[in-house]
């Protein structure tokens, strides 16, 4: 492979699936299902190529060299204005360790959501014009090496998933829809503000020699590049900096979603269908630490010190607050999604702790939670799909009328709670390894090693509940899994248990990326005002 | 028969359950006998198992064998360099005689269940959980890592949620294994936290690795306190496996399973996991962690013991007799006494996994009753059972010439020479009063089932002597409950070989000042960390990698330097006393059971009458179920419900709040907009309209009019104009 | 004896000149208003031969009658046809009924 601009075109390989899907008649239902399972099996299909031909040794975060499947060429330039120079956006694509799992976690994700798509009965076509959609914007943000086109693919993904839950969701369908839009919304806006605030406070050569203002995540993330002048520059004295950080920090804790931000999340996947709750659970919880990760970070090295404190804290609070508030619900979805801010808060945890060891275990937590929790909500949507009703105490011993259903439940409410040989546990153990290798949260990682305790008890609760005991008679029309459900859940178990088994597979990709951001992040100094470089 | 081939056929035996289980779990109803399956892989277990610990005993007694090999292996971190998670399995002499007592038990609580579990719909999937339980319990032996260890913990917490849970159409047996996996988690979390101190200061989990960093003065993060805390946090994990107070409360309820998986979880396995773990850790356990170890030992199996002295339920009876036992080997553990805290794993293990199966037997014949009130004469109807079930009660009651008189009578010994060098008199004394509780209790169990006349005759005609694969097992364990497979003397079992050859008790590798006094040792503790150094022996020089395990030795002599003269000493005059003592003691508590039950001089429930109070506290367990239900439980519940509520109303009332505000001002600015500033547009309409109606009237299209307004018109201008003129 | 002066025809041409107004604006059919725009026109001419008279200017008043009678003849013939046609159209000739521009 020479060169193949294989990131665009796993990232538009979705539109163009969208575009033909809308020549073709609303009628051809079981075609527009087949295609659209094509083309995601076909994302699938290019991420493993992606991942096979994946240098494990590039270190990429900051070394725009060592980034991998780099595309690159001016989008927007404008040239000549008074004081600005010359506005230049650029079509930057490329992926390192940090992106590259995410990368293959979304096609992952979405080929499973659209074969978990197959009981939409409502307007096919445009759903999966629109998931369609939704899938090349997920996609984007993890490809995406310029601020700029970060933004776009950002907010690309907002307006499909608004329709997706608006139109096909529950009986508050529209509440849901426009508490999620509003609130991400919300965050993008102060997103917006640092991205042109950074902007105009970083300059990166150009070819014939003069300096423009830049997008370039790259760029923005070496202090030499920023104008001793520009409002967001480290050489700059002052809070901006800070308060920048802060409201970037919250644009993505929204999207983590990180107390207190988090109740759109429970209504979002309440209301919304199970493809939908599962690739919300699965991707787009996932962008907000991955934005973290690759934004926050890098960029503001020295605040992110003075605040991993309070990062540990709030991860924490996730923790512990989410599984508390997962145990008093009622309603089966509720108790995932609430399940899902918990374990977003290994993720915050293990990334606060900013050593190998604890990021690692964070992006490693950010795949396996994707993967995980898509499994449970598919699952709960295999009995919203027969029974249609989510309460926890509706139903009871299931498992006796669906055996192989509750096997597949097992295995997932246990990969959910940590259990050693599922993949969850590893990336546990390394987040609150790695947290608690730094003495200022120490005290943090214990209290939130009660997590492991509380996830086992709402889990387990929950799985007593609606697997066991008596069955309940009322059910007794319930059919077990058919061949395309196995087809959902077969590889999800598949994946679980390799990487709680080898999860050494995962780790040598994220694995260099890693202590290259932690070496980063350590090197930076304290303030910047005091030196010049 | 060189160490890399007993290595390797330790890892075969580890994974023939595991094959087991996967069989069965994938193909289990397909195959015509499941139980033939788990039976003879656990039966190839078993034959290996022997092999392995006749040829470790036999050759390398002296020596431990440790392969090991990467498993995630992380380069290039900052500062560190390279972190390392290891697999790796170790054999020492506990661990090939754990393999195969666990093999053992494993193997007779398959062939048991043959004919216990026949008919049941779930018949192969019970050999596959038999199986996976096995194979975790299997892996916590063999491992040489903390980390390895945890996570074979969590899958036997995780393969005992399924066994107790087995029959979970009924509601107590899912609450159980719910209530077993939980309260397991908690003192799992506090282990976690123990490895987590463990890795942060020495980046291994490497047991071995770990003790030689503590040996040479590098305590975690410099401080004794955290190595006494670290000793502490791993104990919990035992505390949650071994049901120890105040952890004790799910090994009861566990009873809800099949009674075989009750002598595999509650004899052999799981719960001397906990016991287990202690040895595993007990050269870095300090003065403060052993004596809290001690302590918690004593105060188990004294809260055991007078909970089981009034149950009604066979099996709870046994499973709290249970507890106390392992109370008693935590308190070994504590005391100082290992050999004598794993010779009694190892004894009990036999004589505690016979008495499940003999009551399993029981049970079975008795149709599912487990009410000793409805039983009684069953002498007669099962004199197998019978026979095999007191010598087994005779074990655990301490009588001499079974193995339980051994094992006992050193703790006993170890706990008052403890007493002795230390002043904390309270545990020896606490237990010899639990040695006197075990043999009024357990001799009140056999007297109540077997002797006397039935009370409920239907049920006993129809009870009926076990066929053979049940029968067997328990023939077989009540004769390894007898002294001379430990040792020839029957009243001393240090010159037996299982202490004298096998099982020493190592040096604590903590410093010197936080010892007892009694375990200081005269040789300064580097010194013999160097001849532990120099009696490792590599035999393979490949590079360690992924995928290719090295193969080390390592001299145990230099390790297993005994305790102090002093303590030797203080155990050796302890020794006489302390089997007079029990014997007396044990000797009253079954007087006292044929007098109350089988004599009956003394009517039992006078008796419980007159000390009501202590007796209801008894039957009701010390009330822990119904404490922890109203503090823990429902505290936890109570608040979790408070933050489901405050996330409703509070913070997503917030968002709500923040939504209806913004329409609010969103109203207002409309209100204004449509009022003010469209109204002053409108009104600028209205105003050119109301003037364009006016003037229309004078519009009238008829020329007449116009021609009158013209005239009119100059009229006035001719009027204005005048002065002009 | 009251010489006839310049006054006298003054007078006679305003009286006319009103008779006409008079007759425009009150008269309901097209005819007689025509006919009142006649009166108009002759008081006009009236006062042009009599400033001609009395005033120096020659020949012009005079002319300027001629013309004037000459544009009447025009306009009655022409206004004559448009009311015809639009006693055609309409089937009336009263210029109340006749307002259809109005709007």
């Amino acid at each position: 492979m020479a060169y193949f601009p294989i990131l665009s075109f796993i990232t538009f390989l979705p539109i163009l699936g969208m575009l033909i899907i809308l020549c073709i008649p609303g009628k051809q239902e079981k075609f527009i299902k087949v295609f659209s399972a094509v083309i995601t099996g076909l994302q699938v299909l290019l991420a493993g190529i992606i991942l096979n031909s994946y240098n494990y040794s590039l270190p990429g975060v900051f070394h725009q060299n060592s980034y991998q499947f780099i595309e690159k060429f001016r989008w927007i330039e404008i040239s000549g204005l008074s004081w600005i120079g010359t506005i230049k956006i650029d079509y930057f694509l490329g992926i390192d360790g940090i992106s590259a799992p995410m990368v293959l976690l979304t096609a992952l994700i979405s080929f499973i959501a659209t074969l978990s798509s197959w009981n939409i009965s409502k307007s096919i076509k445009g759903y999966f014009a629109l998931f369609l959609l939704l899938d090349a914007g997920m996609m984007g943000v993890f490809v995406a090496l310029d601020f700029f086109l970060f933004y776009v693919f950002w907010e690309l993904m907002l307006l499909p998933m608004y329709f997706l839950i608006g139109i096909w969701g529950g009986p508050r369908k529209e509440y849901a829809a426009i508490k999620f839009f509003i609130y991400t919304l919300f965050g993008s806006v102060f997103m917006l503000l640092v991205m042109i605030g950074l902007y105009f406070s970083c300059t990166e050569v150009l070819a014939n020699g003069t300096r423009a203002f830049t997008f370039n995540l790259i760029a923005l993330m070496d202090p030499k590049n920023y104008t001793a002048t520009g409002i967001l520059s480290p050489f700059n004295p002052g809070n901006l900096r800070f308060a920048a950080y802060i409201a970037l920090f919250v644009g993505f804790a929204i999207k983590i979603p990180m107390f207190p931000f988090h109740t759109w999340l429970p209504d979002a996947h309440v209301e919304a269908p199970t493809p939908i709750s599962v690739i919300l659970a699965g991707v787009l919880l996932k962008m907000g630490t991955y934005g973290i990760i690759r934004i926050c970070f890098p960029i503001f090295p020295e605040i992110t010190r003075q605040v991993a404190w309070y990062i540990a804290l709030f991860g924490a609070i996730n923790i512990v607050y989410g599984a508390l508030c997962a145990m008093a619900q009622k309603d089966f979805k509720k108790l995932i999604a609430y399940s899902s801010v918990s374990h977003m808060g290994y993720v915050l945890l293990g990334m606060a702790s900013l050593t190998t060891v604890g990021i690692n275990g964070a992006i490693f937590q950010m795949f396996n939670h994707g993967t995980i929790t898509a499994m449970l909500f598919l699952l709960v949507g295999v009995i919203y799909d027969r029974a249609h009703t989510r309460g926890l105490d509706d139903f009871g011993g299931l498992a006796l009328k669906m055996p192989m259903y509750a096997g597949f439940v097992t295995v997932a409410f246990f990969a959910a709670i940590g259990l050693p040989s599922m993949s969850g546990f590893i990336s546990e153990s390394f987040v609150f390894l790695g947290a608690f290798s730094v003495s200022s949260i120490r005290i943090i990682t214990i209290v939130s090693t009660l997590g492991i305790l509380l996830g086992a008890s709402y889990m387990l609760w929950a799985l007593q509940r609606v697997y066991l005991g008596k069955f309940n008679e009322k059910w007794s029309a319930l059919t077990d899994l058919d061949a395309r459900e196995y087809a959902m859940f077969i590889p999800l178990t598949i994946i679980i248990f390799i990487l709680g088994i080898y999860p050494s597979f995962m780790l040598n990709i994220m694995n260099t990326s890693v202590n290259s951001l932690v070496d980063f992040m350590n090197k930076m100094p304290a303030s910047f005002s005091a030196l010049k470089f | 028969m060189t160490e890399a081939v007993l290595l390797n056929i330790s890892i075969a035996i580890l994974l023939l359950p595991a094959l087991g289980f996967i069989t069965l779990i994938l193909f289990g109803k397909r195959i015509p006998g499941p139980q033939w399956v788990g039976t003879s892989l656990i039966f190839l277990a078993l034959c290996i198992s022997i092999y392995v610990g006749f040829g470790k005993l036999a050759f390398y007694a002296g020596q431990n064998l440790i392969m090991e090999g990467r498993w995630i292996q992380i380069l290039n971190v900052p500062v560190l360099g390279q972190v390392n998670f290891d697999l790796g399995i170790k054999l020492d002499n506990l661990t090939v005689i754990m393999l195969f007592v666990v093999n053992l038990i494993s193997f007779l609580v398959h062939l048991f269940s043959m004919e216990y579990m026949r008919g049941d719909i779930r018949f192969s999937r019970y050999y596959a959980y038999l199986g996976i339980f096995t194979f975790s319990m299997l892996g916590i032996v063999l491992t040489h890592n903390i980390l390895m260890m945890y996570i074979f913990w969590e899958l036997v917490g995780i393969s005992s949620y399924l066994l107790i849970g087995f029959w979970f159409e009924k509601k107590s047996a899912s609450d159980a294994s719910k209530k077993a996996f939980l309260v397991n988690r908690v003192g799992d979390t506090g282990m976690f936290i123990g490895i987590m101190i463990l890795f942060t200061n020495y980046h291994t989990f490497t047991f071995d690795t770990i003790f030689a960093q503590i040996a040479a003065g590098n305590l975690p993060f410099h401080s004794s306190a955290w190595l006494t805390a670290c000793g502490i946090m791993i104990f919990l994990g035992a505390v949650g496996k071994s049901a120890q107070f105040p952890l004790h409360v799910w090994l009861p309820d566990a009873m809800e399973g099949p009674t075989p998986v009750s002598a595999l979880i509650h004899a052999a396995t799981m719960v001397a996991a906990g016991v287990y773990l202690v040895a595993r850790i007990f050269v870095m356990l300090t003065a403060d962690a052993m004596l809290t170890i001690a302590v918690i030992g004593m105060i188990t199996s004294f809260i055991a013991a007078t909970i089981a002295l009034t149950q009604n339920d066979i099996k709870k009876v046994l499973a709290y007799s249970t507890v106390s036992q392992l109370g008693y080997m935590i308190m070994a553990l504590g005391v100082g006494a290992y050999s004598y805290a794993f010779f009694h794993l190892v004894t009990h293990a036999f004589f505690k996994a016979c008495l499940f199966l003999g009551s399993g037997s029981v049970i079975h014949a008795m149709h599912h009753e487990q009410d000793l009130r409805k039983m009684g004469g069953l002498r007669k109807k099962m004199p197998i059972t019978y026979y095999a079930f007191l010598i087994s009660t005779l074990a655990i009651s301490g009588v001499p010439f079974t193995s339980g008189f051994l094992s006992k009578d050193g703790i006993l010994a170890g706990t008052l020479a403890f007493g002795s060098l230390t002043g904390h008199w309270l545990i020896p004394i606490v237990a010899f009063l639990v040695a006197m509780m075990t043999a009024f209790y357990m001799f009140r169990l056999v007297i109540l089932a077997f002797h006397g006349e039935p009370r409920d005759l239907h049920k006993y005609e129809h009870a009926h002597e076990s066929p053979f694969v049940m029968a067997m097992p328990l023939v077989l364990l009540s004769v390894l409950s007898v002294f001379f497979w430990y040792g020839l003397n029957p009243f001393n079992p240090s010159t037996g070989w299982f202490l004298d050859k096998w099982i020493k008790t190592p040096t604590t590798i903590v410093p010197q000042n936080m010892r007892f006094d009694f375990m200081k040792t005269e040789a300064p503790v580097a010194g013999s960390l160097e001849n532990a150094k120099a009696g490792e022996v590599k035999t393979t020089n490949a590079p360690i990698a992924v995928g290719a395990p090295k193969v080390t030795k390592q001299n145990e002599s230099e390790t297993a330097i005994v305790h102090s003269e002093h303590y030797m000493h203080a155990m050796h005059q302890a020794h006489y006393p302390a089997m007079a003592l029990s014997l007396l003691l044990g000797g009253i508590g079954i007087l006292f059971s044929f007098l109350l039950y089988q004599w009956k001089k003394i009517d039992p429930d006078k008796l419980a009458e007159s000390l009501k109070p202590l007796y209801k506290l008894s039957l009701n367990k010390w009330y822990f179920d119904e404490i922890y239900a109203a503090t823990f439980i429902g505290g936890t519940l109570a608040f979790s419900k408070f933050l489901a509520w405050f996330d409703n109303k509070v913070v997503d009332g917030i968002v709500n709040g923040a939504a209806t505000l913004t329409r609010m001002v969103s109203k207002l600015g409309g209100l204004f907009d449509h009022v003010v500033v469209d109204g002053f547009v409108n009104f600028t309409a209205y105003l050119s309209g109301f003037i364009g109606i006016f003037f229309r009237k004078f519009q009238t299209g008829k020329v007449q009019t116009y021609v009158v307004f013209v005239v009119f018109s100059v009229i006035i201008l001719l009027f204005i104009f005048r002065p002009f003129f | 004896m009251v010489q006839v002066g310049l006054n006298h025809f003054l007078i006679v041409s305003a009286i006319l000149f009103s008779l006409g107004i008079f007759g425009i604006v009150t008269r309901k059919n097209a005819v007689m208003v025509l006919m009142g725009i006649e009166l108009v026109l002759n008081s006009a001419n009236l006062n042009f031969v009599a400033f001609a008279k009395y005033g120096n200017f020659g020949l012009s008043g005079q002319i300027a009658a001629l013309f004037v009678i000459i544009l009447a003849a025009a306009e009655t013939a022409i206004a004559l046809a448009i009311v015809l046609n639009i006693y055609k159209t309409f089937s009336t000739v009263n210029v109340d009924e006749i307002d259809n521009l109005k709007e």
